[in-house]
């Protein structure tokens, strides 16, 4: 009886092939968009988690001027912050023992020439302390000497962009390459690390020594930003407190000046980007329950406007000596078919077109089981809710009852 | 001969729809016994409760009061499935606007019943098939009822509730939507089964000359039997 009762569901399902059709894809619609969305909200809700576990939650950024964030400025009023030297650099790593080493960074823009090639790019200038303080390996080549840092040789590491745009995939190590008017002789290739958070493509940049930066392209002898690695174990805090106390000192700020430089620990900026990418996966989940919503009451408006002529059929079958109970199984089978129907269709669809938005998004696909398995028992959910009660009700009737709705 | 309990035995049988001064008391005390094998016809005008005493009889509706035997068994004690398997199993009804399955083929249709009765595919198709030629649908199995003539539909339906083989037919003007000759083909039908199966038929119709078929033709005025007369026709 039940496979006779699975029959006749799959034959109503044929028999009322729009209706059927039009509930499939209510669900389909409510459950692929949920999948999308979440899947699309977790997985930039990774991309930033692991953006920031590589920015390092243990690196502080020291900085002229007060802002704690953006560039640093002068709106604070007067005079421009004074810059960092080479100098400050070392004397915080002999003086600061929670620091585990710190480079000095400044940044200018450039472009690249080399074999007919060009390429406009970022200069990072620091020193051989960078890779190891920013946790970047190299791909090829050496890191820095200290004498080439030290004496500003025209020497440069090249990110994987900036290789591929010049060189392509061959060998650049011991090729030379033009940066204006200096030749520059490339040592070594940063592994790439792809985009940033803010879509930037962090791979875009050339690394150079400090000293040569300073004397042959800009010509002076300031430091745009310390870049700081914090011991292990030590928290990011008592560093920061460290560095300002250090710096107040050498930059001979008195007791009740404030400080014109800022240390930036990017273990806020970590779970302040956390912070938003949760905001933006909740809005995304919240506009995914409307479509929820949408499909849910689509498939409402199907059943209640088919309500008439299924409780007649309840009538018929009734009459001709179907139990309520046979006739609410062969309902509840229809209800649960449909549902899963467009449960599989809406999971296929959903995690389907969050592929696709994951690659042209450049985040990665992290489709979870969770959601996939929510949306699959909000579909049933809906199926029974609107498939099985109202047949529930009819059923109840007599059969002359039934027959009688209009 | 010891006297058998008659097949149907209704006792003070009323129902009524509404309440208050929208009461219609459709049927207002019915006694009426009807033994095993007879034929029995309804006549009386319209609104007059005939649909509703049949409604009754075939326990798709229920009476407000008094008593209804089927076969000795009092209805108002059974429970809903109890109901059902009685019409499952002894009663088939064919409805005044027919009660067709839309967008189902008129074999699909016939063979609704048996399915509930739990028969094999093969034996539902068989004894859907033969119904249906009975009623001279040979070649329409395949048709939806929206691609059926009135007569046609109304064929369907009676094929409908002599696949089931019932013990009990109750027809509530199954010749109505019907030419003469077609009309005189369904009442030879019943009368054959009729006479092969020891079939009971309660049949209501407008026409004296189907009614000519019965034993027995009862008249119903607002909801109470006004006459019950056999026609000299039966034993
Ligand atoms: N569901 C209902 N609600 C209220 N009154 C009803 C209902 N069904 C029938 N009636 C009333 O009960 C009375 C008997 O109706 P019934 O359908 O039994 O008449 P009938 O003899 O079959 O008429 P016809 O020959 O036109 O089919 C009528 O007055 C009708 O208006
Ligand atoms: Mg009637």
């Amino acid at each position: 009886m039940v496979w006779e009762t699975a029959r006749l569901a799959i034959r109503a399902i044929f028999r009322n092939a729009l209706r059927s059709f039009l509930t499939v894809l209510g669900i389909v619609i409510g459950v692929a968009s949920v999948i999308t969305m979440v899947t699309v909200g977790q997985g930039s809700s990774a991309q930033v988690t692991a953006d920031v576990a590589r920015l390092g939650t243990n690196i502080l950024m020291v900085r002229p001027g007060r802002t704690a964030m953006g560039p640093p400025s002068n709106i604070s009023g007067g005079a421009q912050p004074r810059s960092f030297t080479l100098r400050d650099v070392d004397r915080l790593i002999d003086a600061v023992p929670q620091i585990a080493t710190a480079a000095p960074v400044s940044s200018g823009s450039t472009t690249v020439v080399a074999g007919g090639e060009n390429h406009r790019t970022q200069i990072t200038a620091t020193d051989a302390r960078y890779l190891e303080a920013s946790d970047w390996p190299l791909a090829l080549g050496r890191n820095f000497a200290d004498a080439e840092a030290r004496a500003g040789a025209a020497v440069c590491i090249l990110g994987e962009t900036v290789r591929q745009q010049i060189f392509g995939d061959a060998d650049p190590v011991g090729q030379s390459l033009r940066l204006e008017s200096l030749s520059c002789e490339v040592i070594g290739v940063l592994t790439a690390r792809g985009a940033s958070s803010f879509g930037s493509d962090q791979d875009d940049v050339l690394l150079m020594p400090i000293r040569t930066f300073q004397r042959r392209i800009v010509g002076n002898t300031d430091v745009g930003t310390i870049y700081v690695r914090v011991a292990d174990g030590v928290a990011t805090e008592d560093a920061t407190t460290e560095i300002t106390y250090l710096l107040r000192d050498l930059r001979r700020i008195g007791p009740a000046e404030e400080d014109d430089f800022s240390v930036l620990d990017m273990k806020q900026l970590a779970s302040m980007l956390t912070q938003i990418t949760g905001v933006l996966t909740g809005l995304l989940a919240a506009v995914a329950a409307v479509s929820l919503l949408v499909g849910g009451i689509g498939i409402m408006n199907i059943m209640l406007v088919s309500v008439t002529e299924r409780t007649r059929e309840i009538g018929i079958r009734l009459a001709v000596g179907a139990q309520s109970r046979q006739v609410l199984l062969q309902f509840l089978v229809e209800a649960v078919v449909l549902s899963l129907l467009g449960g599989i269709l809406g999971s296929v669809v959903g995690l389907a077109l969050a592929a696709v938005a994951a690659h042209f998004m450049a985040i990665p696909f992290t489709p979870d089981p969770v959601v996939v398995v929510m949306a699959f028992a909000f579909s049933a959910l809906v199926g029974v809710l609107f498939g099985y009660f109202p047949a529930r009700r009819a059923a109840r009737l007599d059969p002359i009852e039934a027959l009688r709705r209009e | 001969m010891a006297e058998d309990p008659p097949l149907i035995r209704l006792r003070g049988v009323t129902r009524v729809y509404g309440h208050g001064a929208n009461e219609v008391r459709a049927l207002d005390g019915i006694d009426l016994d009807i033994a095993r094998g007879e034929f029995v016809a309804i006549m009386g005008p319209s609104g007059s409760g005939k649909s509703t005493a049949l409604n009754v009889l075939g326990c798709l509706d229920r009476p407000t009061s008094g008593h209804y035997l089927f076969d000795g068994v009092e209805i108002a004690g059974l429970t809903q499935d109890q109901r059902a398997l009685l019409r499952r199993h002894y009663l088939g009804f064919i409805f005044q606007g027919y009660n067709l399955l839309p967008r189902t083929s008129a074999l699909d249709n016939v063979e609704l019943p048996l399915i509930y009765k739990g028969l094999p595919r093969d034996e539902r198709i068989a004894r859907s098939l033969q119904a249906l030629e009975m009623v001279g649908l040979k070649g329409r199995e395949r048709h939806d009822p929206s691609e059926l003539s009135g007569g046609q539909q109304q064929r369907v339906a009676i094929a409908r509730a002599l696949a089931g083989d019932p013990r009990v037919i109750l027809a509530d003007e199954p010749t109505g939507n019907l030419d003469t000759r077609r009309s005189v083909e369904i009442m030879d039908l019943l009368c054959r089964i009729r006479a092969e199966r020891e079939l009971t038929i309660v049949m209501v119709t407008h026409e004296d000359d189907m009614a000519a078929y019965a034993d027995r033709v009862i008249w119903m005025v607002d909801g109470r039997i006004s006459s019950d007369k056999r026609t000299g026709k039966a034993a």
